[in-house]
């Protein structure tokens, strides 16, 4: 039997607040553990949260880049859970009045466009950290608690089930990525945790018009790790089925070492989360007025940013929009515009050389190297025709190891291109007079004669001929 | 009868709180007698009143975004029965 996927992404990202969300603790990652608490995010009794300011307002722009309804009356509520990363036993969150309802966010896969929902978004605090005695939580005695990172803000995007497949999910989370770091709210670095993301998933026989019963995958931190989780659940989940089984809603966790997912029997009952008002916090009453203030501050998206591109640049769509994929992209590229107005072939360099070197090393373009000026020196010298295409490549490498401009390079290896006419002229005076067969052959029409002599010219001045200028003294003298 | 013997242990389990077997019936008794209770309120109209979400007559409490220094790691300890790198020392969080 085909069977039909089914995915709806919950995200976390990790407000870039200088304080927490309920009290003035600092959000500094790194700390050792438990410098950065209070008696409120530690749950001491009788203290109260305050809100902090900033949270609602990024929550604001959140909602709002992406096609979201402010909602004007926010109010909080406890989620109740026992579990050690949770000092009060509850967890401040939203439960009916979530600040931003009904967005969306437009994906791309294998040129095919889809529009994938969103069905809120809410304001929380994230938990503390346990680190276990053990390699694992299962064969841990014992765990110690750090509360710095409780009690600071979150935001979670709830997505509606609208993707079918692992490279949807993906390409959702990416572009939800993206939108979120132009829009700076968060560091959204998923290796350290400030974007984390869970899957809901379920399969069901295709053309079927009622979801299967859905399992909950957590603890996938990178885009692969994402698309990896979803495809072994969904393998699961039909070999399950497949078996005369049947799939139970269940939380499961993703173990990346050995690539599969593993049911979380401890998190079962405890989802009874008993959701009530937050007395301690009161109302939080949005008007028309604050959020159009918070949409005029709104930083360019990447949509916007990617016709400026193409507008102003010149850049094709396809080149336009992987170079907005991200954020730190997109600033490398109008760093090495202010250098070099030749905006294709910078764009050709980093999506062509460039990312190839940071998939090889595994490194975001922000520890990438070379430095965007001197990307757009190397772009220049080219057009100069300083450098053949080849040569710029050779010094490309070298600029890899080295941080030297590409200026500098160019004289210590001794790789300008040689377009004075005489120099060149003497190359070829030389070549002909060693080849003097060629000649004939070229004159009786063989057009190969040709690519023989410049490889000969080519190999006589160790690649720095510039081609263009070899080619056209080589037709004169032959004429 | 609006909760059971049986909601009762539920909702023990999910406040970690053991009641003894033969206390069982009397806490049934008691959460029924306080549900009753509250059940007079539903006796008032409340057509056209909006739900209640806290019952200051306030809104919009907020702080600014600034970070200031939280309490020492010696104070913020001073209650955990047991200490491990700085952390609480928690057991076995998985049976």
């Amino acid at each position: 039997m085909k069977y039909t996927t089914v995915i709806g992404l919950e995200v976390h990202a990790e407000l870039k607040t200088q304080s927490k969300a309920f009290c003035s603790c600092s959000t500094k990652f790194g700390g050792e553990p438990n410098t950065h608490v209070c008696p409120v995010c530690l749950g001491m009794p009788g203290a109260l949260p305050v809100l902090n300011k900033q949270v609602v307002e990024f929550a604001m722009r959140a909602g709002l880049a992406l096609e979201c309804e402010i909602k004007k009356f926010n109010k909080f509520d406890r989620k109740n859970y026992f579990y050690p990363d949770l000092s009060k036993n509850y967890q401040i969150s939203q439960f009916d009045k979530p600040i931003c309802e009904g967005g969306h966010i437009d994906i791309e896969v294998e040129g095919e466009h889809k529009r994938i929902g969103i069905t809120r978004i809410h304001m929380e605090e994230d938990a503390g950290k346990l680190v276990h005695s053990g390699a694992t939580i299962k064969t841990s005695d014992s765990s110690a608690v750090d509360y710095n990172r409780a009690g600071v803000p979150l935001i979670e995007i709830v997505s509606e089930p609208d993707m079918r497949s692992s490279a949807e999910a993906r390409a959702y989370m990416e572009k939800l990525k993206a939108i979120l770091e132009y829009i700076d709210v968060s560091d959204c670095k998923m290796q350290e945790g400030s974007l984390r993301c869970d899957a809901n998933i379920s399969v069901m026989p295709e053309g079927a018009t009622e979801f299967g019963t859905r399992a909950e995958v957590k603890n996938m931190n990178s885009f692969r790790a994402l698309e990896r989780a979803i495809e072994y659940e969904v393998e699961r989940q039909i070999e399950l089925i497949e078996d005369g089984g049947t799939v139970v809603q269940e939380t499961r966790t993703w173990d990346d070492a050995k690539g599969i997912t593993l049911s979380m029997r401890s998190k079962e009952e405890a989802h009874d989360y008993r959701y009530f008002p937050e007395p301690d916090l009161v109302p939080v009453e949005i008007d028309d007025a604050w959020i159009e203030r918070v949409r005029t501050e709104l930083p360019e998206l990447p949509a916007a940013r990617k016709s400026r591109l193409m507008q102003e640049k010149g850049l094709s769509d396809y080149d336009a929009e992987n170079i907005v994929a991200t954020m730190a992209m997109a600033e490398y590229f109008d760093e090495a515009a202010q250098v070099s107005t030749d905006a294709k072939g910078i764009a050709n360099w980093m999506l062509g050389d460039v990312s190839a070197y940071l998939n090889t090393e595994g490194i975001e373009i922000e520890q990438f190297p070379i430095t965007p000026q001197n990307l757009g020196e190397l772009v220049n010298l080219i057009n100069k025709g300083v450098l053949s295409s080849k040569l710029a490549k050779k010094v490309f490498t070298e600029m890899l190891k080295s941080h030297k401009t590409p200026q500098v390079l160019v004289k210590e290896l001794g790789l300008e291109q040689i377009s004075d006419e005489g120099a060149i002229a003497k190359i070829v005076d030389e070549t002909l007079a060693e080849n003097p067969q060629s000649i004939v052959d070229y004159r009786a029409g063989k057009d190969r004669a040709l690519g023989f002599l410049v490889g000969q010219i080519m190999k006589k001045s160790r690649g720095k001929a510039n081609p263009e200028l070899v080619n056209k003294m080589l037709k004169e003298k032959m004429q | 009868m609006k909760v059971t013997t049986k909601d009762v242990a539920h909702i023990a389990q999910l406040s970690r709180l053991t009641i003894p077997q033969d206390e069982m019936e009397k806490f049934t008794e008691e959460f029924n007698q306080i549900l009753n209770y509250a059940d007079m309120l539903n006796e008032l109209d409340t057509k056209g009143v909006e739900p209640t979400a806290n019952v200051l007559p306030l809104s919009n409490v907020l702080r600014d975004d600034v970070a200031l220094e939280g309490v020492s790691l010696e104070e913020a300890l001073v209650n955990a029965p047991e200490v491990h790198d700085g952390g609480f020392k928690v057991p076995r969080v998985i049976e």
